[in-house]
This record gives C-alpha cells, sequence and structure tokens, in this order.
C-alpha cells in the first residue's frame, strides 16, 4: 500500500465523486480558483469546470441552505464550509432545516447532504479558527456525525457519506491535513457506522476520534513501553455512536479513557463515559478518565495553545491512574 | 364596465380560492377555540389575494416554498383541506402526518416544500432549489414567499446575491404586510421601500398591490415568464395586511382600529367582488354560492380532521432518517 497525505486522501474522494456521479457538486468558499482553504480541491476546477465545483460568496447560511435546496431538487451536493466555527453561521440551516425536513414532514422529504469542515486546533489560528464543536453537531438528530482521524478514513468516509440518503457533517481535522499514512483507494471499505478499533491491548481502553487519534496511538505506544497494553478505539462516527463497540472493549479491559479535543463540560467525552456508566457500571475496575481542552478559548501563542489541547503525556498519565491507580 | 386580464370564469376561479382561504381560516380560529388546534396559529385571513394570484399564475411543476402562515398557499396549491385541517389537529391523515402542524405544512407530490418557522430560513432553500434546476436544464421557476420581517435577515441577503450572481430561477414574492409580528415596518426597516433591497443585488423588482388579485396575477406571471427565459431570478413586493392578531397570542397593542379598519375597506375579496361585477357583471347569488360551496368544503374538512387517527407512538422515530443506522 502506498503512502499518501489526509489532503490527498480527501482530494481523490472528492475527485472520484465528481468525475462519477453526475449528481454531485462541490461548493463553498474558495473551492475553484483557490483549491480550497488547505488545498483539498486543487485543481478540480480547471479539471471538472465551474458548475461541478462553485466558488460561493461568504454566505455560509445562504449556501448550505443552497445545498439542502439542490439536495430536496435532486443533487448530491457536497458543501464545504471552512472551518466548524464558520458553520455556526450555518447553524440554522443545518439544525433547523436539514436535520428535521424529512421526519418533520412525516417522512416525504430527504436530504442527501454532505458538508465537509475542518475542525480542530494546533496550528496557531486562535479563538476563532481552532474550536472542535463535533459534539454541538452529534448532539442533533435527523443529522448523521463522522470524524476521520486516518489517511484512508479521509477518502473513505466522505465517499460513505455521500451514498448515504441523510444529511452527514463530515469532520475533517485541520491539524492533520499534512499527516501522511496509508492509503489505498480502492481497498474495500467497513461501514462508517461502526468504530475501529486502532490497536488492541487487554489494560485500558482509549476512546477517541478524530484529530486525537494519532496523539492517541502515540501515547498507547508510550504506555506499551511501560507495560500498558492500551486498546484504543476511533469512534469514527460521533451520530449515531457505536456504543457496542467500545462497551465491548471496556468490558474485557475494565479501564476506560477518552480523548477529545472538545471541552470537557458537555462534550463527546461526556456522551461516552455516560453510556459506560449506563452498560458498563459493573465491568469498570476503576474511576473513568477525560482527556479534554482546557475550558478556554484556543489561544495563539504556541505554548499556550499547546497546553489547551489534549496532548500525548497527559493521555499517557490518565491511563496509568486508570491502571495503577488514583493517588489521593 | 372596466376590463381585466381574465375571463369571468377565471376571475371567478380567483375569487372562489380567497373565499376558500378565508373561510378555511376562521374555521381554524374557531376550532382553536375549541383546544382542536393547539401551539401557533397564523392566520392569513386580509392576505388572500396574494397566494392565490401569485399561485395561480404558476405552473403545477413548479416549486413553492413558504413560511409559518401558510395554509392558504397550500390551500391554493391544492393540497387538500383535509390534510391541511388534519395536520393542524395533528392527525396521522395530515399532509405531514401531524409532526408539523399549522407552521409546517408538506406536499411534495405537488411540489410544495413546506412551511420554514424561522423567519428568512427558506430563502436558502428556495435558492438550492432553483440552483438543482439550473443544473439540470429544467425551466422550472421555485417560488419563494416570506414576509418583510425576513427582509432584516442576513439570509435574505445572502440568498439575493446568491440568485442573482449565479442567474437562478428563483421568484421572490415578499409578502409584505407592514409588520414584523408587532414591529411596523418603518421601525424595523431603515428603507421601507423593499424593492431597493432587491435593487441593489441586481435584481428587477416591482410593487404590486397585494390587495388586489388581479394584479398579483399578471405581475407574478411576466414575472415567472421571464425567469423562464433564462433572465434571472425575479422579486415583486406584494402590499398587504393582515386584518386579524399575528397569532392566536397576540393582544394587537402594536396598531390602532382605525388602521386595521382603513385595510379592512381595501378586503382582497371585496375588491375582487366588485371587479369582476364590474368588468362582466357578477350576481349576488353567484357569490353566495361560491361562499356556501366553500363553506361546505371547509366543514368536510373539519369532519375529516375530526375523524382521524393519531401517529402511534411506536412510530415516534420513523422517517428521522431514510436509512436507520444505528
Amino acid at each position: 500500500m502506498k503512502n499518501a497525505t489526509y489532503r490527498e486522501a480527501v482530494r481523490t474522494a472528492l475527485r472520484r465523486a465528481l468525475l462519477e456521479d453526475p449528481t454531485v457538486f462541490l461548493m463553498g468558499e474558495d473551492v475553484g480558483s483557490y483549491g480550497g482553504a488547505y488545498s483539498c480541491s486543487a485543481g478540480l476546477l480547471d479539471e471538472l469546470g465551474p458548475s461541478k465545483v462553485r466558488d460561493t460568496p461568504l454566505s455560509e447560511s445562504g449556501f448550505v441552505g443552497a445545498g439542502i435546496g439542490a439536495a430536496l431538487g435532486g443533487m448530491k451536493p457536497i458543501v464545504e464550509v471552512m472551518t466548524v466555527n464558520f458553520s455556526l453561521l450555518a447553524l440554522d440551516q443545518i439544525v433547523n432545516n436539514a436535520a428535521t425536513l424529512r421526519h418533520m414532514s412525516g417522512g416525504q422529504l430527504a436530504v442527501p447532504l454532505v458538508v465537509r469542515m475542518a475542525t480542530g486546533g494546533g496550528r496557531q489560528l486562535a479563538a476563532q479558527h481552532s474550536h472542535s464543536l463535533e459534539s454541538w453537531y452529534a448532539h442533533v438528530p435527523g443529522i448523521k456525525v463522522l470524524a476521520s482521524g486516518t489517511v484512508q478514513d479521509a477518502h473513505d468516509l466522505l465517499l460513505d457519506a455521500l451514498e448515504d440518503p441523510d444529511p452527514v457533517i463530515v469532520f475533517e481535522h485541520q491539524f492533520l491535513y499534512p499527516m501522511e499514512g496509508p492509503f489505498d483507494p480502492d481497498a474495500p471499505r467497513t461501514s462508517p457506522w461502526r468504530a475501529a478499533i486502532r490497536r488492541s491491548g487487554r489494560d485500558v481502553t482509549l476512546i477517541t476520534y478524530g484529530g486525537s487519534l494519532p496523539k492517541t496511538l502515540a501515547a498507547a505506544d508510550e504506555l506499551a513501553r511501560g507495560d500498558i497494553e492500551a486498546e484504543v478505539i476511533d469512534l469514527r462516527s460521533l451520530r449515531p455512536l457505536d456504543h457496542a463497540t467500545f462497551v465491548a472493549s471496556v468490558r474485557r479491559t475494565h479501564r476506560a479513557v477518552i480523548v477529545d479535543e472538545g471541552w470537557r463540560t458537555g462534550s463527546l467525552s461526556a456522551e461516552v463515559a455516560a453510556r459506560l456508566a449506563e452498560d458498563a457500571f459493573f465491568d469498570l475496575d476503576a474511576p473513568l478518565e477525560r482527556v479534554c481542552s482546557v475550558e478556554v478559548p484556543i489561544p495563539y501563542a504556541k505554548h499556550l495553545e499547546d497546553a489547551a489541547l489534549p496532548q500525548v503525556p497527559a493521555i499517557v498519565q490518565a491511563a496509568e491512574r486508570a491502571v495503577r491507580g488514583r493517588r489521593t | 364596465m372596466t376590463s381585466l386580464s381574465v375571463t369571468k370564469e377565471e376571475g371567478v376561479a380567483l375569487l372562489r380560492q380567497m373565499i376558500l382561504v378565508r373561510l378555511f381560516e376562521e374555521r381554524c380560529a374557531e376550532v382553536y377555540g375549541q383546544q382542536k388546534i393547539r401551539g401557533f396559529l397564523h392566520l392569513y385571513v386580509g392576505e388572500e389575494a396574494v397566494a392565490v394570484g401569485a399561485i395561480r399564475a404558476l405552473d403545477d411543476d413548479d416549486s413553492i416554498v413558504a413560511t409559518y402562515r401558510e395554509h392558504g398557499h397550500a390551500i391554493v396549491r391544492g393540497v387538500p383541506l383535509g390534510a391541511v385541517m388534519a395536520e393542524m389537529y395533528g392527525r396521522q391523515n395530515g399532509c405531514a402526518r401531524g409532526r408539523g402542524g399549522s407552521m409546517h405544512l408538506f406536499d411534495v407530490s405537488r411540489r410544495f416544500f413546506g412551511g420554514y418557522a424561522i423567519v428568512g430560513g427558506g430563502l436558502p432553500i428556495a435558492v438550492g432549489l432553483a440552483l438543482a434546476d439550473q443544473m439540470n436544464a429544467r425551466t422550472r421557476v421555485t417560488a419563494c414567499f416570506f414576509g418583510d420581517g425576513a427582509t432584516d435577515e442576513g439570509e435574505f441577503h445572502e440568498s439575493l446575491n446568491l440568485a442573482a450572481l449565479w442567474r437562478l430561477p428563483v421568484l421572490f414574492l415578499c409578502e409584505n404586510n407592514q409588520y414584523a409580528m408587532g414591529t411596523a415596518l418603518r421601525r424595523h426597516a431603515s428603507d421601507p421601500a423593499i424593492v431597493h433591497m432587491a435593487q441593489a443585488h441586481g435584481i428587477p423588482s416591482r410593487h404590486v398591490d397585494g390587495m388586489d388579485v388581479f394584479e398579483v396575477l399578471d405581475a407574478t406571471r411576466e414575472a415567472a415568464a421571464a425567469i423562464r427565459r433564462g433572465e434571472g431570478p425575479r422579486f415583486l413586493e406584494l402590499q398587504t395586511y393582515r386584518f386579524r392578531a399575528h397569532s392566536m397570542y397576540d393582544a394587537e397593542k402594536y396598531r390602532d382600529r382605525e388602521e386595521v379598519a382603513r385595510w379592512k375597506e381595501r378586503d382582497p375579496i371585496a375588491f375582487a367582488t366588485r371587479k369582476l361585477d364590474g368588468a362582466y357583471g357578477l350576481a349576488t347569488a353567484e357569490v353566495e354560492a361560491l361562499r356556501a360551496a366553500a363553506a361546505e368544503e371547509v366543514e368536510a374538512s373539519v369532519r375529516e380532521a375530526d375523524a382521524g387517527t393519531l401517529e402511534p407512538v411506536e412510530d415516534l422515530r420513523r422517517d428521522l432518517y431514510v436509512r436507520d443506522v444505528g
């Protein structure tokens, strides 16, 4: 298998979908002439033309809503929102329309829409370009939410989202775009709605998704050097949550650490922890541990940003606490 | 004898529909009083000429996006009265299985894409429907209704810009009933000439007397024809007035009785009746017959709603997704 970057994997999926399906088109801010803020659509305008690859005005609510309307009209739009922070300007369309229309119309409407957005911090872009608000979207029934943490998933989850008949939000972590990893565009895809066990281990389960996956895997490597074998679960789908997979893992390891770049309060980590408390309470041999972002707006200065985000040492320490007990 | 652009038969059909909407709305208020309809109920009384004139100027294949004050639009579009009433009763024979209620009527078979209750929220949807038509080289028009209040929303300007930029086949129909809920136009818009906002986006626009169903019909036909010729979006500002309260919770402290009385002198049903009589002669008995037939249709819708059943609670999660994956 060849190596590729996460960015190249996204671009490969975009190009393939745009070429193969006449109803698919891409629109968003600077996806065309500029090639995408993160270069995910570089060259696609020249190759496929301005009807398939559409630069939009800076009107997040307008063009996300237009994507919903186009989906109602039989198209399969891929709408790129530059970052999750900008998507707040389109929350009305996503939450009030995309998520509600099928149920509220008694099953008459379908919204086969894919909204891609970059999320997360780590690039010193400060508090209006660095947040992780995946949990906000995962909170809302009526949409589905995917987050890719590997190069292969950056490709596969996007195609999976496009094959789904419902509105799907696909999160790409902006720190991962230059990351290299194994990539086979023709590899058989697993169900996007199932979590993946990225590493097997018997001592503790580390549950994470998206941009925190590489950090969590690095932490697992370090733990292995200290004789702790960690199992790493990549959630992949944030709505619906594949709780069977992580509950089964915790029933084997009896310990869990949840790593989430969102803020702890009201986060996905809180939801995962609650489900473990509901369904694996008697299997737990240690209190649940969480590694989340510090509850401040993500700062610009590198040392402060690093301190605000989940990092490998904190994950290692949390896993060690779970395995060896907390010092009181 | 004044002349009209429609035949007597067409004119009477317009009048008949306005009467039907009027009687339906008044009956809704009554059954609301009996607590058979709950939640918000926004009545269209006084504004009937807008929906009737505009929608009858469209083709059956055109798309419609409406607001939360959309019973009239649904009815004129042909959504069965019983299905509209049953929807408000929360029954599963409603046009959205009772899940939407008064503010969220849907009938995809008639390309009635729904009532949208976030002010301005339907406009981007209409733009997208039109985009899909343009990309598929269809000559369909998407008619998008919204009120004067929506013109203050960012989504309004975003949608007009996008529609104009891409020359999309959207017909923007601003139902200017002079109030954003209870805030008068002059108190919510820096420039109360709403057409200026459309002109700023380069969209041909005009004022229309929204109390004159014939003028609404003609203006809509002309605008829709231009859109079908590929000339891009059009914008109509339809001046109208809501005779009743904003919703059933509104004490109407923000407007005086004299103003309401002045507008009632321009009642669109009385106006159309006079015009038809002037042009063709219209006997009182003919109008009474229309009214009686409409009243019977409305009563039948109430009976249908009363006879409707509730969606089983076990179906609560049904149709959340097309494909349930978890």
